[in-house]
């Protein structure tokens, strides 16, 4: 599923997403109207003056009235008023198709804007019971799916490009949006108002699988954290309920805290520190130990353990699945 | 015995020649400050996971690099051209509020040192120059940092709305006999358009930091979520102010334009009329988009379309402008000088501000663009391109008037190209950074996204642009020093100002010009009008010491009034005020009454009537025979 990474994770002149895909062509639409303007302007501001120019050095002309010139803005301003009302007109249609989802939306989930990371809650189904997760939306290809947006503090913006365009997470408000992708894939998401400190390490991945698949992982995020399975991960999930617990909840343990994301599955989430690093041992390691070092001002306090002492933590965090 | 607008001190000038001046030094050091700090952050952005700044550091920087440029520079550099340029066109002896205007400069330094004395506490604004809540509330930015900026903006705020008072009744009550209010320079049209928006929007924009401020220090709970107050508000209040505030710096800029390019191109301004309705005509649309900068908060689809539409309409007028200068060259003789680059080039830097924006019109695409690099170049083309390249170019046409000497044209074509080049290295491959998805306000990147490249061009363009702007001050010491001298009207040009001496004397005219047309200076060559203007005889006001008032459309002698004399008022009420909100900022209440009390005395010695502010009727024959 991870695949091949894309060049350009948020690049927005391409589109895998229905929404996306609906403004794609009014992007580019007027781009190239713009790329042609400025052309054409180019083209006659330089040619003018090539044309019209007194020699270098020759004495400053006299002034004189020669045409009125008149025409030049009759011309100009009646083109432009034409491309514009076109524009306004092509503007309004796509905003008419894009306001709400083609079809009811499968499910909502409710999207929580937090310095700097993303709390994320699936609203129960007829058959799955609410669940709580982080950084990560997983979502089946080909329905849409409702996104609610608010904020715990201050403002931030959600955006997938290659599904939609952003909406505000604003405190105190319920915005909705809503996205479908068309094919599986990893979609890069990033916070897009300014919040503070980390707001350029503020990211999250939307994750579009195929209907089974998705069903698979809705059912397991469900589930309580895994037990230990050896001694070793059991003394990691000892320090981890000492050190983590104030802030963070793992599901079927005494962590219970609120202040961080939900680690009760957070192994099978592809990224850490809210889209910031790979999930692997190594970086698992570097962000349990310098969480200030690897994203400067987050909540995550520097913990007293040495390099020995981070690997019990980080083994157990891992086979949270 | 000494002229009245002799200054016995430094600080008590109230000729609107020296303060102007001022104004032109003081923006621009601001503009220099903000330079500094652009280049710091792009050494900062020219590679991915850069570490010469902390987070905190980078937004400070990007915020005061925003409040230096926006506030402290764009607006107060054209007050500064107005201020020395309006009475010189208007055939005028000085503004209308003579020592008002000496308080409007004074009061911009003082907010202008205010906001950027948080540098010394380590504590400089760290917001955005739109300080969005509630990340500036207290509970997120518990520092003095949004204090300086709050007070400061209240304190920039008395001077541009004292400036903006000024020039309106300047340009209805100040005007030489004649002119009426259709052969006024565009620049007129621009700065007083501006002035009328400024004087709507900026009470706007004070009260929504007074606000801010009483919730910071007061916990009132006008932007406090917990309270039920809301963000929004302060959306809706900043922008209200915000977007005709980026037409104020603007359609100054785009007049002077319209008044130097024709001169260049040896013809009247094609279309004038529809110029200066346009000017107009965009700020009065420019009231109703501020909600365009808001696409993306979630408002209901019917306000989008109306704003979208508000968004696009608003280009037309500009396309008047822009087909009118083009037609202007196409019909003229262009003499290239450096000047003229400036401004020829301005027309495109325009067009490519004026696209991207109206790219960002359409709501659906802005949904994508919104918040990216995209709107960062498209910023950037719309300050450099029609601020300060008109402002540069405006330099090499006025300051011969100014200074009485040339600038140098060989130093003026590397001034031109080093910045043409450099802006252009630096911003148009910023909209494709945008394009690829790069979000603004981050103090770095990930080296996987595929911006890497775009960023270190920006940053090589940014310096050469850098370069360019010292090859400018170069260029303009050695012109103050050893310029060639100018003469009266070294561009052959039509307007007022060039009836008058290189540098103009402290009463601008030796007598009062009577004015029959749009280019008092152009007639013999023109004929297309019987009548002659008079700009060398008229009425001589007791030797250079009183001015004219005139009727509001069409200039009629109203009556003769003194002119200005030399007062520190102006500057003991700045102090007053500087430290009366040094006192807010401290909460020394004891301090901050007494200052009160201070300004209190002032303002009632200001306004005290006195015999010499008397006007007189104006003299019949002289009046009507010149």
């Amino acid at each position: 599923m991870n695949g091949e990474a894309p060049p350009r994770p948020l690049d927005y002149l391409t589109a895998q997403g229905t929404h996306a895909l609906e403004v794609l062509p009014l992007t580019w639409g007027v781009l190239i109207i713009s790329l042609l303007v400025t052309a054409i302007i180019s083209v006659l501001v330089v040619s003018g003056i090539l044309l019209r120019r007194v020699p270098s050095g020759g004495p400053i002309p006299p002034v004189a009235r020669t045409g009125s010139g008149m025409r030049w803005i009759y011309i100009g301003v009646g083109l432009s008023t034409i491309v514009l009302f076109g524009t306004a007109v092509w503007t309004m249609r796509v905003l008419a198709a894009v306001i709400s989802p083609p079809a009811e939306p499968a499910f909502t989930v409710t999207v929580d804007g937090r310095q700097w990371w993303w709390r994320i809650r699936y609203h129960e189904t007829r058959d799955t019971p609410e669940f709580i997760t982080a950084n990560e939306i997983r979502i089946p290809v080909g329905v849409p799916v409702r996104i609610r947006l608010t904020s715990t503090d201050v403002i931030h913006s959600f955006w997938v490009p290659a599904l939609s365009g952003k909406t505000d997470l604003i405190p105190g408000r319920i915005n909705e949006t809503w996205i479908e992708a068309t094919a599986p894939g990893v979609y890069r998401g990033q916070c897009m108002e300014y919040c503070g400190w980390q707001h350029a390490r503020m990211g999250f991945v939307v994750v579009a699988m195929e209907g089974a698949a998705f069903d698979a992982w809705r059912a397991s995020q469900v589930l309580p954290a895994s037990e230990p399975q050896n001694a070793a991960i059991a003394e990691g999930k000892r320090i981890v309920m000492t050190h983590c617990c104030a802030c963070h909840t793992i599901r079927g343990t005494e962590a219970g805290g609120s202040a961080g994301p939900d680690l009760t599955h957070v192994a099978s989430r592809l990224t850490i520190a809210a889209g910031t690093f790979v999930t692997d041992r190594t970086t698992l390691e570097y962000w349990i130990r310098h969480p200030q070092r690897a994203k400067p001002g987050n909540r995550m306090v520097d913990p007293d353990l040495d390099l020995e002492a981070t690997r019990l933590p980080a083994a157990y965090i891992l086979k949270l699945r | 015995m000494g002229n009245p607008t002799d200054d016995p001190w430094w600080f008590s000038t109230t000729d609107h020649k020296k303060i102007g001046i001022r104004y032109l030094y003081t923006a621009f050091a601001f503009l220099l400050l903000g330079g500094i700090e652009a280049l710091i952050l792009r050494v900062q952005l020219a590679q991915p996971n850069a570490r010469l700044l902390s987070p905190e550091a980078y937004n400070q920087l990007f915020t005061m690099h925003g409040i230096s440029m926006i506030f402290l520079y764009a607006q107060p550099i054209l007050s500064g051209f107005s201020n020395y340029l309006w009475p010189l066109l208007l055939g005028s002896r000085d503004m209308a509020f003579p020592r008002l205007n000496a308080l409007s400069y004074w009061v911009f330094l003082a907010a202008g040192l205010f906001i950027y004395s948080s540098f010394l506490v380590g504590a400089a604004p760290n917001d955005g120059w739109f300080n969005y809540v509630p990340y500036a509330n207290r509970e997120y930015n518990p520092g003095p940092n949004i204090d300086f900026l709050a007070l400061g903006m209240i304190l920039l705020g008395i001077s541009t709305t004292v400036g903006g008072i000024n020039f309106v009744v300047t340009t209805f009550k100040m005007r030489a006999p004649g002119m009426s209010i259709n052969r006024m320079p565009i620049l007129i049209w621009g700065t007083l358009t501006a002035s009328v928006a400024n004087i709507f929007v900026i009470p706007v924009v004070s009260l929504a930091f007074f606000l801010l401020w009483l919730d910071r220090q007061f916990g009132t709970d006008f932007f406090r979520v917990e309270a039920g107050g809301q963000p929004l508000l302060w959306q809706h209040l900043f922008w209200i102010f915000g977007h005709p505030w980026v037409y104020a710096i603007i359609l100054p800029a785009m007049g002077m334009v319209s008044d130097a390019l024709p001169v260049l191109c040896r013809r009247p301004l094609v279309g004038y009329t529809f110029v200066a309705l346009a000017t107009v005509a965009t700020m009065a649309i420019g009231f109703g988009v501020w909600t365009h900068h808001m696409f993306v908060t979630g408002l209901p689809g019917i306000s989008l379309s109306f704003f979208s539409g508000a968004s696009i309409v608003i280009a037309i007028p500009s396309a008047v402008s822009v087909f009118a200068w083009i037609a202007t060259i196409w019909t003229g003789r262009p003499v290239l000088n450096t000047a003229f680059l400036f401004f020829a080039s301005f027309i495109v830097l325009f067009v490519i501000g004026g696209v991207s924006g109206f790219m960002t019109a359409s709501v659906p695409v802005d949904w994508q663009l919104h918040d990216t690099y995209f709107v960062v170049a498209h910023i950037h083309y719309v300050l450099i391109g029609i601020n300060v390249f008109p402002v540069i170019g405006a330099f090499y046409h006025w300051l011969p008037k100014m200074s009485g000497r040339l600038m140098s044209e060989t130093l003026g074509l590397w001034n031109f190209w080093l910045m043409f080049i450099g802006m252009n290295l630096a911003f148009l491959p910023m909209h494709l950074t945008g394009l690829w998805g790069m979000p603004r306000r981050v103090y770095t990147y990930g080296e996987s996204f595929g911006w890497n490249t775009l960023n270190m061009i920006t940053t090589i363009g940014a310096f050469v642009f850098a370069a360019g702007v010292l090859v400018f001050l170069v260029n303009v010491f050695l012109t103050l020093r050893s310029g060639r001298r100018a003469g009266a009207n070294p561009w052959a040009a039509g307007s007022l100002e060039w009836a008058t001496t290189s540098p103009p004397p402290p009463y601008n005219f030796a007598v009062i010009p009577t004015v029959r047309s749009r280019y008092p200076l152009w007639e013999h060559q023109l004929r297309d009008t019987p009548h002659r203007s008079e700009p060398y005889r008229g009425l001589e006001l007791a030797k250079g010491h009183e001015a004219l008032k005139s009727s509001t459309l069409d200039a009629e002698p109203q009556a003769i009034l003194p002119m200005p004399h030399a007062s520190l008022d102006p500057v003991l009420l700045t102090l007053g005020l500087a430290v009366l909100f040094v006192a807010l900022l401290v909460h020394g209440w004891w301090v901050a009454l007494g200052s009160g009390l201070f300004i209190l005395g002032v303002v009632i010695h200001w306004i005290w009537p006195r015999a010499e502010f008397g006007s007189r009727e104006p003299p019949e024959e002289e009046a009507a025979h010149g």
